[in-house]
Protein backbone atom coordinates (compact mmCIF):
# COMPACT_ATOMS: atom_id res chain seq x y z
CA UNK A 1 0.00 0.00 0.00
CA UNK A 2 1.33 3.33 -0.62
CA UNK A 3 -0.37 5.36 1.51
CA UNK A 4 -0.95 4.41 5.30
CA UNK A 5 -4.44 4.68 6.54
CA UNK A 6 -4.97 6.66 9.50
CA UNK A 7 -4.66 5.05 12.97
CA UNK A 8 -8.32 5.21 15.09
CA UNK A 9 -6.13 7.97 17.46
CA UNK A 10 -5.64 10.22 14.26
CA UNK A 11 -9.00 10.12 13.51
CA UNK A 12 -9.93 10.90 17.09
CA UNK A 13 -7.76 13.47 17.33
CA UNK A 14 -8.94 15.11 14.20
CA UNK A 15 -12.53 14.90 15.31
CA UNK A 16 -11.97 16.67 18.57
CA UNK A 17 -10.14 18.69 16.99
CA UNK A 18 -12.72 20.03 14.18
CA UNK A 19 -14.99 21.73 16.51
CA UNK A 20 -12.19 23.37 18.76
CA UNK A 21 -10.49 24.98 15.00
CA UNK A 22 -14.35 25.63 13.70
CA UNK A 23 -14.39 28.14 17.23
CA UNK A 24 -11.17 29.49 17.27
CA UNK A 25 -11.18 30.43 14.19
CA UNK A 26 -14.59 32.68 14.28
CA UNK A 27 -13.33 34.36 17.63
CA UNK A 28 -9.78 35.15 16.72
CA UNK A 29 -8.89 38.26 16.12
CA UNK A 30 -6.11 38.59 13.14
CA UNK A 31 -2.45 38.27 14.92
CA UNK A 32 -4.32 37.20 18.26
CA UNK A 33 -5.80 33.85 19.45
CA UNK A 34 -9.37 33.37 20.00
CA UNK A 35 -11.14 31.73 22.77
CA UNK A 36 -9.64 28.10 22.53
CA UNK A 37 -6.20 29.74 22.16
CA UNK A 38 -6.91 31.89 25.04
CA UNK A 39 -7.84 29.06 26.97
CA UNK A 40 -5.19 27.04 25.95
CA UNK A 41 -3.03 29.72 26.87
CA UNK A 42 -4.23 30.45 30.17
CA UNK A 43 -4.21 26.81 31.50
CA UNK A 44 -0.55 26.09 29.71
CA UNK A 45 1.34 29.49 30.55
CA UNK A 46 4.57 29.64 31.90
CA UNK A 47 4.76 30.38 35.01
CA UNK A 48 8.31 30.55 37.64
CA UNK A 49 9.88 27.46 38.11
CA UNK A 50 9.85 28.04 42.15
CA UNK A 51 6.44 28.52 43.06
CA UNK A 52 5.15 26.42 45.41
CA UNK A 53 2.00 24.53 46.85
CA UNK A 54 1.37 28.50 48.51
CA UNK A 55 0.43 29.90 44.89
CA UNK A 56 -2.32 27.35 44.43
CA UNK A 57 -4.49 29.36 47.11
CA UNK A 58 -6.64 31.28 44.68
CA UNK A 59 -7.51 28.90 42.15
CA UNK A 60 -8.68 27.13 45.73
CA UNK A 61 -10.71 30.24 46.44
CA UNK A 62 -11.65 29.74 42.68
CA UNK A 63 -12.83 26.75 42.70
CA UNK A 64 -14.86 27.16 47.32
CA UNK A 65 -16.24 30.13 44.75
CA UNK A 66 -17.72 27.69 42.25
CA UNK A 67 -18.34 25.40 44.29
CA UNK A 68 -20.82 28.00 46.31
CA UNK A 69 -22.39 29.33 42.86
CA UNK A 70 -23.19 25.95 41.91
CA UNK A 71 -24.64 24.40 44.84
CA UNK A 72 -26.31 27.81 45.51
CA UNK A 73 -28.18 28.01 42.25
CA UNK A 74 -28.88 24.40 43.16
CA UNK A 75 -30.52 25.36 46.56
CA UNK A 76 -32.31 28.35 44.74
CA UNK A 77 -34.48 25.80 43.10
CA UNK A 78 -36.07 24.96 46.16
CA UNK A 79 -35.79 27.79 48.50
CA UNK A 80 -38.58 29.86 49.09
CA UNK A 81 -37.27 33.34 50.22
CA UNK A 82 -40.80 33.95 52.22
CA UNK A 83 -41.06 34.78 56.04
CA UNK A 84 -43.75 31.85 56.13
CA UNK A 85 -42.12 29.26 54.24
CA UNK A 86 -38.49 30.12 54.45
CA UNK A 87 -38.03 28.17 57.05
CA UNK A 88 -40.16 25.26 56.06
CA UNK A 89 -38.12 25.41 52.45
CA UNK A 90 -34.94 25.09 54.38
CA UNK A 91 -36.22 22.10 56.87
CA UNK A 92 -37.56 20.56 52.96
CA UNK A 93 -34.51 20.49 52.15
CA UNK A 94 -32.56 19.00 54.53
CA UNK A 95 -34.40 16.42 55.48
CA UNK A 96 -36.69 15.71 52.62
CA UNK A 97 -34.83 15.77 49.21
CA UNK A 98 -32.57 13.33 48.07
CA UNK A 99 -28.93 14.52 49.34
CA UNK A 100 -30.34 17.58 50.41
CA UNK A 101 -28.39 17.36 53.40
CA UNK A 102 -25.19 17.52 51.50
CA UNK A 103 -25.79 19.70 49.19
CA UNK A 104 -27.02 22.83 52.00
CA UNK A 105 -23.80 21.39 53.77
CA UNK A 106 -21.72 21.88 50.66
CA UNK A 107 -22.90 25.60 50.78
CA UNK A 108 -23.18 26.25 54.36
CA UNK A 109 -19.68 25.09 55.28
CA UNK A 110 -18.14 25.93 51.73
CA UNK A 111 -19.17 29.59 52.41
CA UNK A 112 -16.48 29.14 55.60
CA UNK A 113 -14.05 27.35 53.40
CA UNK A 114 -14.21 30.22 50.69
CA UNK A 115 -13.17 33.27 53.39
CA UNK A 116 -10.84 31.22 55.13
CA UNK A 117 -9.32 30.60 51.62
CA UNK A 118 -9.18 34.31 50.83
CA UNK A 119 -7.59 35.08 54.01
CA UNK A 120 -4.88 32.29 53.02
CA UNK A 121 -4.02 33.42 50.26
CA UNK A 122 -4.31 37.13 50.96
CA UNK A 123 -1.70 36.26 53.56
CA UNK A 124 0.73 34.43 50.79
CA UNK A 125 0.36 37.45 48.80
CA UNK A 126 1.24 39.85 51.38
CA UNK A 127 4.27 37.57 53.00
CA UNK A 128 5.48 36.56 49.44
CA UNK A 129 5.51 40.95 48.43
CA UNK A 130 3.42 40.08 45.70
CA UNK A 131 1.08 42.71 46.46
CA UNK A 132 3.84 45.64 44.87
CA UNK A 133 3.96 46.61 41.32
CA UNK A 134 3.22 46.18 39.47
CA UNK A 135 0.34 44.39 40.93
CA UNK A 136 -1.48 47.05 42.98
CA UNK A 137 -4.71 47.09 41.14
CA UNK A 138 -5.19 43.29 41.60
CA UNK A 139 -4.79 43.46 45.50
CA UNK A 140 -7.11 46.17 45.51
CA UNK A 141 -9.96 44.27 43.43
CA UNK A 142 -8.69 41.05 45.90
CA UNK A 143 -9.10 43.69 48.84
CA UNK A 144 -13.05 43.96 47.07
CA UNK A 145 -13.51 40.60 46.42
CA UNK A 146 -12.88 39.59 50.38
CA UNK A 147 -15.40 42.48 51.41
CA UNK A 148 -18.05 40.92 48.72
CA UNK A 149 -17.43 37.73 49.99
CA UNK A 150 -17.79 38.55 53.47
CA UNK A 151 -21.07 40.05 52.31
CA UNK A 152 -22.23 37.01 50.96
CA UNK A 153 -22.03 35.61 54.41
CA UNK A 154 -23.79 38.64 55.67
CA UNK A 155 -26.25 38.22 53.52
CA UNK A 156 -27.31 34.59 53.40
CA UNK A 157 -26.70 34.41 56.69
CA UNK A 158 -30.57 35.39 57.55
CA UNK A 159 -31.65 32.64 54.94
CA UNK A 160 -32.58 30.01 56.66
CA UNK A 161 -35.04 32.17 59.03
CA UNK A 162 -34.28 30.52 62.62
CA UNK A 163 -34.09 32.70 65.75
CA UNK A 164 -30.02 32.44 64.92
CA UNK A 165 -30.12 33.98 61.73
CA UNK A 166 -32.75 36.74 62.43
CA UNK A 167 -31.43 37.35 65.72
CA UNK A 168 -27.89 38.09 64.16
CA UNK A 169 -29.32 39.99 61.36
CA UNK A 170 -30.74 42.62 64.02
CA UNK A 171 -27.84 42.62 65.47
CA UNK A 172 -25.64 43.21 62.56
CA UNK A 173 -28.10 45.60 60.15
CA UNK A 174 -27.95 47.82 64.11
CA UNK A 175 -24.54 47.62 63.91
CA UNK A 176 -24.20 49.06 60.59
CA UNK A 177 -26.99 51.51 61.31
CA UNK A 178 -24.64 52.95 64.21
CA UNK A 179 -22.32 54.09 61.64
CA UNK A 180 -22.22 57.78 61.61
CA UNK A 181 -24.54 60.26 59.61
CA UNK A 182 -25.24 57.66 57.27
CA UNK A 183 -26.07 54.84 59.64
CA UNK A 184 -29.55 55.98 60.27
CA UNK A 185 -30.06 55.40 56.68
CA UNK A 186 -28.45 52.47 55.82
CA UNK A 187 -30.51 50.13 57.93
CA UNK A 188 -33.35 51.02 56.40
CA UNK A 189 -32.04 50.47 52.78
CA UNK A 190 -30.43 47.07 53.82
CA UNK A 191 -33.71 46.10 55.76
CA UNK A 192 -36.21 47.38 53.61
CA UNK A 193 -38.17 49.10 56.60
CA UNK A 194 -37.11 50.50 59.66
CA UNK A 195 -37.04 46.51 60.79
CA UNK A 196 -36.88 43.04 59.93
CA UNK A 197 -40.35 42.90 57.85
CA UNK A 198 -41.93 40.99 55.12
CA UNK A 199 -39.57 42.47 52.37
CA UNK A 200 -36.47 41.41 53.92
CA UNK A 201 -36.12 38.07 53.83
CA UNK A 202 -36.66 38.31 49.67
CA UNK A 203 -34.29 42.04 49.60
CA UNK A 204 -31.62 39.63 51.45
CA UNK A 205 -32.12 36.75 49.03
CA UNK A 206 -31.64 39.08 45.96
CA UNK A 207 -28.93 40.44 47.68
CA UNK A 208 -27.30 37.11 48.20
CA UNK A 209 -27.64 35.41 45.02
CA UNK A 210 -27.91 37.71 42.29
CA UNK A 211 -26.02 41.24 43.02
CA UNK A 212 -23.59 40.06 45.05
CA UNK A 213 -22.11 37.06 43.03
CA UNK A 214 -22.51 38.84 39.63
CA UNK A 215 -20.13 41.29 40.63
CA UNK A 216 -18.14 38.86 42.54
CA UNK A 217 -17.82 37.03 39.03
CA UNK A 218 -16.77 40.42 37.46
CA UNK A 219 -14.23 40.94 39.96
CA UNK A 220 -13.05 37.54 39.78
CA UNK A 221 -12.51 38.02 36.04
CA UNK A 222 -10.75 40.83 36.33
CA UNK A 223 -8.50 39.43 38.85
CA UNK A 224 -8.01 36.68 36.69
CA UNK A 225 -6.99 38.36 33.73
CA UNK A 226 -4.64 40.61 35.40
CA UNK A 227 -2.99 37.35 36.78
CA UNK A 228 -2.64 36.19 33.48
CA UNK A 229 -1.57 39.53 31.91
CA UNK A 230 0.92 40.69 35.13
CA UNK A 231 2.17 36.89 35.60
CA UNK A 232 2.84 34.85 38.79
CA UNK A 233 5.33 36.36 40.81
CA UNK A 234 8.52 34.80 42.50
CA UNK A 235 8.65 33.78 45.94
CA UNK A 236 11.20 37.09 47.16
CA UNK A 237 13.96 34.42 47.99
CA UNK A 238 13.78 33.55 44.50
CA UNK A 239 17.61 33.06 42.94
CA UNK A 240 16.52 33.45 39.10
CA UNK A 241 14.34 36.66 40.00
CA UNK A 242 17.74 37.87 41.69
CA UNK A 243 19.37 37.25 38.62
CA UNK A 244 21.78 34.50 40.36
CA UNK A 245 21.90 31.33 38.84
CA UNK A 246 20.09 28.08 40.45
CA UNK A 247 22.41 26.25 42.90
CA UNK A 248 22.87 22.84 41.93
CA UNK A 249 21.53 20.92 39.30
CA UNK A 250 18.91 21.97 37.38
CA UNK A 251 15.58 20.99 39.01
CA UNK A 252 13.80 17.78 37.11
CA UNK A 253 10.68 19.17 35.46
CA UNK A 254 7.81 18.29 37.30
CA UNK A 255 4.42 16.78 36.18
CA UNK A 256 1.78 18.19 38.32
CA UNK A 257 -0.06 15.52 40.01
CA UNK A 258 0.37 12.70 37.83
CA UNK A 259 3.93 12.31 38.43
CA UNK A 260 4.90 14.76 40.93
CA UNK A 261 8.97 15.55 41.07
CA UNK A 262 10.38 13.05 43.67
CA UNK A 263 11.20 14.41 47.01
CA UNK A 264 14.52 16.66 47.35
CA UNK A 265 14.63 16.97 43.21
CA UNK A 266 14.24 20.25 43.92
CA UNK A 267 16.94 22.38 45.20
CA UNK A 268 17.13 25.87 46.58
CA UNK B 1 -10.38 73.69 11.45
CA UNK B 2 -12.51 75.40 8.84
CA UNK B 3 -14.27 73.07 6.71
CA UNK B 4 -14.69 75.96 4.24
CA UNK B 5 -11.03 76.45 4.47
CA UNK B 6 -10.12 76.49 0.34
CA UNK B 7 -13.17 75.83 -0.87
CA UNK B 8 -14.81 79.54 -1.59
CA UNK B 9 -17.56 78.07 -3.72
CA UNK B 10 -18.51 75.90 -0.45
CA UNK B 11 -22.20 76.04 0.34
CA UNK B 12 -22.01 73.56 3.30
CA UNK B 13 -24.62 74.85 6.12
CA UNK B 14 -23.22 75.72 9.72
CA UNK B 15 -23.79 73.81 12.27
CA UNK B 16 -26.89 74.76 13.99
CA UNK B 17 -29.77 74.36 16.86
CA UNK B 18 -32.47 75.65 14.97
CA UNK B 19 -33.33 72.70 13.42
CA UNK B 20 -33.83 70.72 16.75
CA UNK B 21 -36.45 73.59 17.68
CA UNK B 22 -37.89 73.62 14.33
CA UNK B 23 -38.29 69.94 15.11
CA UNK B 24 -40.03 70.37 18.79
CA UNK B 25 -42.17 73.06 16.80
CA UNK B 26 -43.79 70.56 14.22
CA UNK B 27 -44.06 67.86 16.85
CA UNK B 28 -46.15 70.19 18.87
CA UNK B 29 -48.16 70.78 15.73
CA UNK B 30 -48.99 67.28 15.58
CA UNK B 31 -50.06 66.88 19.19
CA UNK B 32 -51.81 69.86 19.02
CA UNK B 33 -53.44 68.70 15.96
CA UNK B 34 -54.64 65.50 18.09
CA UNK B 35 -55.30 67.13 22.14
CA UNK B 36 -55.21 71.07 21.88
CA UNK B 37 -55.70 73.96 19.64
CA UNK B 38 -53.44 76.03 22.17
CA UNK B 39 -50.52 73.81 21.75
CA UNK B 40 -51.25 73.78 18.07
CA UNK B 41 -50.86 77.59 18.08
CA UNK B 42 -47.82 76.84 20.56
CA UNK B 43 -45.99 74.66 18.44
CA UNK B 44 -47.10 77.05 15.20
CA UNK B 45 -45.11 79.74 16.85
CA UNK B 46 -42.35 77.56 17.71
CA UNK B 47 -41.99 76.30 14.35
CA UNK B 48 -41.91 79.87 12.50
CA UNK B 49 -39.27 81.24 14.66
CA UNK B 50 -36.72 78.35 14.35
CA UNK B 51 -37.71 78.18 10.67
CA UNK B 52 -37.01 81.66 10.62
CA UNK B 53 -33.76 81.69 12.18
CA UNK B 54 -32.96 78.57 10.79
CA UNK B 55 -33.55 79.91 7.03
CA UNK B 56 -31.89 82.95 7.97
CA UNK B 57 -28.62 81.18 9.33
CA UNK B 58 -28.59 78.84 6.10
CA UNK B 59 -28.67 81.51 3.08
CA UNK B 60 -26.16 83.73 5.20
CA UNK B 61 -23.51 82.93 2.68
CA UNK B 62 -25.85 83.93 -0.34
CA UNK B 63 -26.25 87.23 1.79
CA UNK B 64 -22.71 87.87 1.34
CA UNK B 65 -22.33 88.20 5.15
CA UNK B 66 -19.35 87.02 7.68
CA UNK B 67 -19.41 83.27 8.22
CA UNK B 68 -20.38 83.35 11.62
CA UNK B 69 -17.99 82.28 14.28
CA UNK B 70 -18.02 78.70 15.19
CA UNK B 71 -16.92 76.85 17.93
CA UNK B 72 -14.04 75.77 16.46
CA UNK B 73 -10.83 78.08 16.14
CA UNK B 74 -11.11 80.33 13.43
CA UNK B 75 -9.63 80.07 9.78
CA UNK B 76 -7.44 82.65 9.77
CA UNK B 77 -4.12 82.13 11.86
CA UNK B 78 -2.33 78.48 10.47
CA UNK B 79 -2.16 76.92 13.43
CA UNK B 80 1.59 75.13 13.92
CA UNK B 81 1.63 70.93 12.83
CA UNK B 82 1.08 69.20 15.30
CA UNK B 83 -1.51 71.66 17.47
CA UNK B 84 -4.11 69.89 18.74
CA UNK B 85 -6.77 72.29 18.40
CA UNK B 86 -6.15 72.39 14.77
CA UNK B 87 -6.20 68.67 14.23
CA UNK B 88 -3.54 66.53 11.73
CA UNK B 89 -4.19 67.82 7.94
CA UNK B 90 -5.48 65.32 6.49
CA UNK B 91 -3.35 63.47 3.80
CA UNK B 92 -4.71 61.58 0.65
CA UNK B 93 -7.53 59.87 1.14
CA UNK B 94 -8.20 60.18 5.24
CA UNK B 95 -11.23 60.74 6.38
CA UNK B 96 -11.13 64.73 7.15
CA UNK B 97 -13.34 64.94 10.46
CA UNK B 98 -15.63 68.00 10.33
CA UNK B 99 -17.09 69.89 13.35
CA UNK B 100 -20.34 68.09 12.37
CA UNK B 101 -19.19 64.61 13.41
CA UNK B 102 -17.77 66.14 16.17
CA UNK B 103 -21.54 67.08 17.27
CA UNK B 104 -23.23 64.28 16.37
CA UNK B 105 -20.75 62.45 18.71
CA UNK B 106 -21.49 65.13 21.62
CA UNK B 107 -25.25 64.11 20.89
CA UNK B 108 -24.75 60.52 20.85
CA UNK B 109 -22.89 60.63 23.87
CA UNK B 110 -25.20 62.95 25.58
CA UNK B 111 -28.00 61.38 24.68
CA UNK B 112 -26.73 58.06 25.69
CA UNK B 113 -25.94 59.28 29.38
CA UNK B 114 -29.58 60.95 29.44
CA UNK B 115 -31.04 57.85 28.48
CA UNK B 116 -29.24 55.94 30.99
CA UNK B 117 -29.89 58.48 33.56
CA UNK B 118 -33.53 58.15 32.68
CA UNK B 119 -33.50 54.47 32.78
CA UNK B 120 -31.25 53.93 36.08
CA UNK B 121 -33.04 56.68 38.56
CA UNK B 122 -36.09 55.15 38.89
CA UNK B 123 -34.82 51.69 39.33
CA UNK B 124 -32.44 53.03 41.77
CA UNK B 125 -35.12 54.90 43.54
CA UNK B 126 -37.53 52.03 43.61
CA UNK B 127 -34.43 50.11 45.57
CA UNK B 128 -33.61 52.85 48.23
CA UNK B 129 -36.68 54.74 48.75
CA UNK B 130 -39.75 52.16 49.85
CA UNK B 131 -38.07 51.71 53.26
CA UNK B 132 -38.76 55.64 53.72
CA UNK B 133 -42.40 55.73 52.31
CA UNK B 134 -45.19 54.96 54.31
CA UNK B 135 -43.58 53.56 57.26
CA UNK B 136 -46.21 53.80 59.53
CA UNK B 137 -48.20 51.46 61.14
CA UNK B 138 -51.93 52.11 62.97
CA UNK B 139 -52.82 52.29 66.14
CA UNK B 140 -52.61 49.13 68.37
CA UNK B 141 -55.38 47.77 70.99
CA UNK B 142 -53.51 45.68 73.00
CA UNK B 143 -56.39 45.03 75.88
CA UNK B 144 -58.72 46.79 78.37
CA UNK B 145 -56.90 49.26 81.44
CA UNK B 146 -58.56 46.32 83.70
CA UNK B 147 -56.39 43.71 82.02
CA UNK B 148 -53.43 45.28 83.35
CA UNK B 149 -52.91 45.05 87.40
CA UNK B 150 -51.31 48.10 89.24
CA UNK B 151 -47.68 48.40 89.42
CA UNK B 152 -46.99 44.78 87.83
CA UNK B 153 -45.48 45.06 84.27
CA UNK B 154 -47.16 42.84 82.05
CA UNK B 155 -45.13 41.57 78.63
CA UNK B 156 -48.28 41.50 75.74
CA UNK B 157 -46.86 41.40 72.38
CA UNK B 158 -48.85 41.98 69.37
CA UNK B 159 -49.10 42.38 65.80
CA UNK B 160 -47.30 45.96 64.21
CA UNK B 161 -48.90 45.17 60.69
CA UNK B 162 -51.21 42.02 61.24
CA UNK B 163 -51.56 41.71 57.05
CA UNK B 164 -47.57 41.28 57.43
CA UNK B 165 -47.71 38.42 59.59
CA UNK B 166 -45.76 36.99 62.60
CA UNK B 167 -42.79 38.56 61.44
CA UNK B 168 -44.64 41.30 62.44
CA UNK B 169 -44.79 40.81 66.18
CA UNK B 170 -43.81 43.08 68.42
CA UNK B 171 -43.40 43.29 72.17
CA UNK B 172 -44.01 45.97 75.10
CA UNK B 173 -43.87 45.73 78.88
CA UNK B 174 -46.75 48.06 79.67
CA UNK B 175 -47.39 48.97 83.54
CA UNK B 176 -50.16 50.27 84.92
CA UNK B 177 -49.21 52.85 87.06
CA UNK B 178 -52.68 54.23 88.52
CA UNK B 179 -54.13 57.57 88.13
CA UNK B 180 -51.54 60.86 87.90
CA UNK B 181 -54.64 63.37 88.77
CA UNK B 182 -57.79 62.07 87.00
CA UNK B 183 -56.01 60.38 83.98
CA UNK B 184 -54.89 57.06 83.80
CA UNK B 185 -50.68 56.86 84.00
CA UNK B 186 -48.78 53.97 82.26
CA UNK B 187 -45.32 53.50 81.86
CA UNK B 188 -44.56 51.30 78.39
CA UNK B 189 -42.09 50.56 77.78
CA UNK B 190 -40.18 48.84 74.14
CA UNK B 191 -38.30 45.28 74.84
CA UNK B 192 -36.13 46.40 71.74
CA UNK B 193 -32.59 46.82 73.47
CA UNK B 194 -31.12 49.90 72.57
CA UNK B 195 -27.77 48.14 72.37
CA UNK B 196 -28.28 46.78 68.74
CA UNK B 197 -31.75 45.52 69.00
CA UNK B 198 -32.14 42.75 70.79
CA UNK B 199 -35.36 41.23 72.93
CA UNK B 200 -34.52 42.33 76.31
CA UNK B 201 -36.22 39.96 79.03
CA UNK B 202 -38.17 40.72 82.35
CA UNK B 203 -35.40 40.43 85.29
CA UNK B 204 -38.55 38.41 86.74
CA UNK B 205 -40.90 36.08 86.86
CA UNK B 206 -43.36 35.53 83.56
CA UNK B 207 -46.56 33.92 84.78
CA UNK B 208 -47.13 31.91 81.99
CA UNK B 209 -50.28 30.27 83.68
CA UNK B 210 -51.81 33.57 83.35
CA UNK B 211 -51.10 34.47 79.96
CA UNK B 212 -54.28 35.48 78.24
CA UNK B 213 -54.79 35.64 74.24
CA UNK B 214 -57.50 38.39 72.81
CA UNK B 215 -58.05 38.88 69.21
CA UNK B 216 -58.42 42.52 69.14
CA UNK B 217 -59.41 45.71 66.84
CA UNK B 218 -57.97 45.30 62.96
CA UNK B 219 -57.68 40.93 63.19
CA UNK B 220 -54.80 41.69 65.72
CA UNK B 221 -53.43 38.72 68.20
CA UNK B 222 -52.31 40.08 71.59
CA UNK B 223 -50.96 37.97 74.15
CA UNK B 224 -50.65 38.87 77.63
CA UNK B 225 -48.60 37.80 80.38
CA UNK B 226 -47.99 39.17 83.71
CA UNK B 227 -45.24 39.11 85.26
CA UNK B 228 -44.18 39.04 89.25
CA UNK B 229 -41.61 40.76 91.17
CA UNK B 230 -40.29 42.91 87.61
CA UNK B 231 -36.36 44.28 88.96
CA UNK B 232 -35.53 45.03 85.32
CA UNK B 233 -34.66 43.96 82.34
CA UNK B 234 -31.97 42.44 80.65
CA UNK B 235 -30.74 42.00 77.33
CA UNK B 236 -29.45 38.25 76.51
CA UNK B 237 -27.24 39.21 73.75
CA UNK B 238 -24.35 41.37 75.20
CA UNK B 239 -25.78 41.70 78.47
CA UNK B 240 -27.21 45.18 78.85
CA UNK B 241 -29.38 45.80 82.46
CA UNK B 242 -31.76 48.27 82.55
CA UNK B 243 -33.90 49.16 85.77
CA UNK B 244 -37.85 49.04 85.64
CA UNK B 245 -37.70 52.24 84.58
CA UNK B 246 -35.88 51.38 81.54
CA UNK B 247 -32.53 53.54 82.73
CA UNK B 248 -29.70 51.49 81.46
CA UNK B 249 -27.89 50.32 84.10
CA UNK B 250 -25.11 47.96 83.02
CA UNK B 251 -23.69 47.04 79.85
CA UNK B 252 -23.33 48.50 76.24
CA UNK B 253 -26.35 50.63 76.25
CA UNK B 254 -26.56 53.56 75.38
CA UNK B 255 -29.60 55.44 76.31
CA UNK B 256 -32.99 54.21 77.94
CA UNK B 257 -35.04 52.11 76.36
CA UNK B 258 -37.53 53.50 74.26
CA UNK B 259 -41.29 54.03 75.15
CA UNK B 260 -44.47 53.96 73.61
CA UNK B 261 -47.20 56.55 73.38
CA UNK B 262 -50.53 55.89 74.01
CA UNK B 263 -53.99 56.98 74.52
CA UNK B 264 -57.18 55.30 76.01
CA UNK B 265 -60.42 55.16 73.84
CA UNK B 266 -63.40 53.72 75.19
CA UNK B 267 -61.30 52.21 78.37
CA UNK B 268 -59.28 50.26 76.02
CA UNK B 269 -55.29 50.66 75.88
CA UNK B 270 -53.99 51.96 72.54
CA UNK B 271 -50.26 51.90 71.57
CA UNK B 272 -48.84 54.33 69.15
CA UNK B 273 -45.44 55.31 68.03
CA UNK B 274 -42.33 54.65 69.69
CA UNK B 275 -39.93 57.55 70.93
CA UNK B 276 -36.28 57.31 71.82
CA UNK B 277 -35.80 57.84 75.78
CA UNK B 278 -32.32 59.68 76.84
CA UNK B 279 -33.24 58.66 80.87
CA UNK B 280 -35.85 58.75 83.00
CA UNK B 281 -35.70 60.94 85.99
CA UNK B 282 -38.59 59.44 89.16
CA UNK B 283 -40.84 56.34 88.95
CA UNK B 284 -43.93 55.23 87.92
CA UNK B 285 -46.42 58.05 87.64
CA UNK B 286 -44.02 60.73 89.24
CA UNK B 287 -41.27 59.64 86.34
CA UNK B 288 -39.85 62.88 84.10
CA UNK B 289 -38.64 61.60 80.67
CA UNK B 290 -36.32 62.90 78.72
CA UNK B 291 -38.03 61.84 75.25
CA UNK B 292 -36.22 62.35 71.72
CA UNK B 293 -37.69 61.45 68.31
CA UNK B 294 -37.06 57.28 67.87
CA UNK B 295 -33.04 56.53 66.60
CA UNK B 296 -32.40 53.14 65.91
CA UNK B 297 -30.43 51.26 68.22
CA UNK B 298 -27.33 52.08 69.50
CA UNK B 299 -27.57 55.45 68.06
CA UNK B 300 -27.07 58.24 71.21
CA UNK B 301 -30.20 61.07 71.43
CA UNK B 302 -28.54 62.82 73.28
CA UNK B 303 -24.62 64.59 74.62
CA UNK B 304 -21.91 64.78 71.74
CA UNK B 305 -22.25 61.81 70.20
CA UNK B 306 -25.42 62.55 68.87
CA UNK B 307 -23.47 65.24 66.83
CA UNK B 308 -23.13 61.94 65.00
CA UNK B 309 -26.88 61.11 63.83
CA UNK B 310 -27.44 64.96 63.00
CA UNK B 311 -30.74 63.32 60.22
CA UNK B 312 -33.23 60.88 61.26
CA UNK B 313 -34.69 59.00 58.47
CA UNK B 314 -38.47 59.62 58.38
CA UNK B 315 -40.48 56.99 60.12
Amino acid sequence: MAKKKPSRLDQLVKLVLYPLNWLEERTSIPGHSGLVGGIKYFLFRKVPSDISWGHTLGSAALTAFIVQAVTGVILAMYYKPDPNSAYESIRHITDDLWAGWLVRGMHRWGASVFIILLFLHMGRVFLYGAYKYPRELNWIIGALILVLGMMEGFFGYLLPWDQTAYWATVVGVNLQATGPFVGPFLGPVLQGGHDIGPDTLARFYSLHMLVIPGALAGLIGLHLWLVVRIGVSSPPWSPTEAGRPQPGPPPAPRKGLVAPAPRGARRR
Amino acid sequence: MDPHEGQGTSHEPTPTVWPVGFAVGIACIFVGLIISKIVLVVGVVIAAIFGFLWIRDATKPFRHEEAPAEAEPPPAPRQPPGARAAGPEPGEGEIVRYPRSKFLEATTLGLGALIGVVVTAPVLGFTVLPPFIKQGHPKVDVGAIEDFPENKFVIATYLLKPADGEVSRRTAYIRNNGFLGESPSFTIVSNRCVHLGCPVQVNGLPLADETKTERTAGNNVVTRIPTAAAAGFGCPCHGGQYDTEGNRTAGPPVRALDRYEFEIVDGRLLLGKTFAVSEVDGTAADAKIHTYPLAGPGQHVDGPEAWLYPVQPPR
